[in-house]
């Protein structure tokens, strides 16, 4: 089993959220950068258990500059056999995508993993994206993820249930919460990224949307605080000023 | 130039984010001094297809086909896109909702269309086109323009409130595009929904609870307050990580993100990750027995003290409320 699985990098969740450039570019000073969530713990394992059962390979691939290599090792160390990292600045997804997709096209990737979204663009586009390019099946928000029969069974969690959509291969499946549990490096891992290969290849896509700005949310006013023994009052300033009920 | 918006019905109606999504893309397109049509896709009867018309829309194609009644990007893309040509439409508009999110970007990248996901304001159309959208867990915004003639915009849910402006729309159907493609996805239902439970992603309210509940045993009074609100209820992440409530309760930033009218958070510290998937909510109460619980500054209404005392008394209270404006 081939498999390639998209990582990006994102703010580590605590990150300060600030701009610079006239509120154009997002202030990287003292942030921590990390492996995006779901796809270092959902897709990432999942390729890698997959691995681990059927035989195969699972690369990773990232599109960004040279910056972005630790997080590119931390995902080697967790167990990827080799990456590729496209040197360009991610501009928007469909730039991100194309190049992406570009990279893929022909070589035999069986399969292709997204995670649901970015923490930082919260754009769920990138999976997307990438099947339309590639024009193949896309299964989005998988929380479980089996090759049965050399086809792809998939769970989807939608409203009051799930969904089991089976897809053959190969296709490109976005990885929601529940796909694997998440994995820590151990030092042999961590020895053996450091020899493993990363593939640079250059890129030129230009992209479809551009941020003009960024703003941050109006500062909540203070929290009005209610005695614990007067539920009535909270349920008429719910009504009455709130207007919620 | 032309609006195209595309919803679902279910069970054979529209839910609230696509009334949402087609009163937004009517006000688009009046802004654009052009009409919308609506694609609306699944069964439903002329009558409550024709409502759209309500919304602004005047024109709706009904696309209510065997092979739609199960979810495959790939076909509803083939059916979109031959909407949009016979529409002559150049923007697309849909909810952010899982077809939106799965859709919109597959048509992005086909017709190289600038997409816009998760907006949360209209347009701005003088000088250039764009569009404001929640960035880092809703820590941010960023305004992005598209500078693609063709473009398209997913809408966050309950953020734009809705306009009435027209009346009945005309209704024809339209299933083309799809013909010629059979889905090679093979997809099974189950559906484990027990009844009058609110579905967590479009409640309008919503109880919360972490782990200062102690245990799953303690969570009835959770219920009983979520069945006097007829809300949906929610949990934070180590609640569902050790199997107190289910996976699908699980809201923050690695869970789902949701933006309820009201929030209650009972016994939740309020860590950064949690508050990124609730803090788009309208108003946040917060019932903690720390005074210097985090979340406190994230709330617009608090309430110091022991859940297990004040979450019945916080219940008794509604209850009253209901009666007496029933
Ligand atoms: C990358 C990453 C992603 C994460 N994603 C998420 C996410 O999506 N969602 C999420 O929720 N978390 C997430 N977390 C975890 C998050 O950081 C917190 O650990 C978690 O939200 C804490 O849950 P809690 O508030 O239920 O528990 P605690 O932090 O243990 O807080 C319990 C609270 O209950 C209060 N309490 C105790 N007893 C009572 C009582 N009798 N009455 C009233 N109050 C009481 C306490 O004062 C305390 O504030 C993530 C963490 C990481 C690192
Ligand atoms: N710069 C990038 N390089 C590689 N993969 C990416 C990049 N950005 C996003 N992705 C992938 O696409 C998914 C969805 O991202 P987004 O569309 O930005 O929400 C992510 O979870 C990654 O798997």
């Amino acid at each position: 089993m081939k498999i390639l699985v998209c990582i990006s990098q994102v703010p580590d969740t605590t990150s300060k959220i600030a701009f610079t450039d006239n509120n154009t570019r997002f202030n990287e000073d003292k942030v921590q950068f990390i492996v995006n969530p779901y796809d270092e713990w959902y897709a990432l394992v999942r390729a890698l258990e997959l691995k681990e059962s059927l035989g195969g390979t699972v690369t990773i691939i990232t599109v960004g500059p040279l910056a972005v290599e630790p997080i590119i090792r931390k995902a080697l160390a967790i167990g990827a056999d080799d990456a590729v990292r496209i040197d360009m600045d991610p501009q928007d997804a469909f730039s991100t995508a194309k190049s992406i997709a570009d990279y893929a096209r022909g070589k035999g990737f069986e399969l292709i993993l997204a995670g649901k979204e970015t923490i930082d663009f919260n754009g769920s586009e990138v999976g997307g994206m990438i099947a339309g390019l590639l024009d193949l099946p896309f299964i989005s928000l998988a929380s479980k993820l089996d090759i049965s029969n050399g086809s792809a069974v998939a769970e989807i969690d939608i409203e009051g249930g799930v969904e089991v959509t089976t897809s053959p291969l190969p296709c490109v499946i976005s990885a929601a919460k529940g796909m694997a549990e998440a994995r820590i490096p151990n030092m042999r891992g961590i020895m053996a990224a450091r020899t493993k290969n990363i593939e640079v290849i250059s890129s030129d896509v230009a992209p479809l949307v551009q941020v003009k700005a960024f703003t941050l949310p109006a500062p909540k006013s203070a929290v009005k605080l209610i005695d614990p023994s007067n539920m009535d009052q909270l349920v008429e300033l719910l009504h009455s000023e709130a207007k919620v009920i | 130039m032309a609006v195209l918006i595309v919803t679902e019905t279910s069970k054979g109606k529209f839910n609230k984010a696509s009334l949402e999504a087609i009163s937004y893309g009517a006000q688009v397109a009046s802004m654009l001094s052009t009409t919308a049509s609506l694609l609306s896709i699944g069964s439903g009867s002329d009558d409550e297809l024709a409502k759209a018309g309500e919304y602004g829309v005047a024109t709706v194609l009904k696309a209510d086909h065997a092979k739609l009644s199960h979810f495959d990007p790939q076909l509803f893309s083939k059916l979109i896109l031959a909407a949009m040509e016979k529409t002559g439409a150049d923007v697309l508009i849909m909810s952010h909702d899982r077809t939106g999110k799965a859709v919109a970007p597959r048509i992005s990248a086909v017709l190289q269309a600038g997409l816009i996901s998760g907006a949360v304001e209209l347009p701005v159309t003088s000088g250039g086109f764009s569009v404001k959208k929640n960035v880092f867990s809703g820590k941010a915004f960023a305004e992005y323009s598209i500078t693609t003639a063709k473009k398209i915009i997913t809408l966050l849910p309950n953020s734009v409130p809705v306009k009435l402006t027209g009346t009945a729309a005309t209704v024809s159907a339209f299933v083309e595009g799809i013909d010629a493609f059979s889905s090679v996805l093979k997809i099974e239902e189950k559906i484990h929904q027990h009844d009058g439970e609110i579905p967590l992603p479009g409640a309008d309210v919503v109880v919360s609870a972490g782990r200062g509940l102690k245990g799953p045993e303690n969570w009835g009074m959770v219920e009983d307050l979520a069945k006097t609100l007829s809300a949906a209820t929610a949990c934070s992440r180590p609640v569902a990580d050790i199997g107190w409530r289910p996976h699908h309760e699980h809201v923050g930033q690695t869970g789902i993100a949701i933006r309820p009218n009201l929030y209650i958070a009972i016994g939740i510290s309020g860590a950064i990750q949690h508050l990124a998937g609730v803090n788009g909510s309208k108003v946040i109460v917060v019932i903690n027995k720390d005074p210097e619980a985090p979340f406190f500054k994230a709330a617009d209404y608090g309430v110091v003290g022991d859940a297990f005392e004040i979450v019945p008394k916080l219940n008794e209270a509604f209850r009253k409320f209901k009666e007496q404006n029933s």
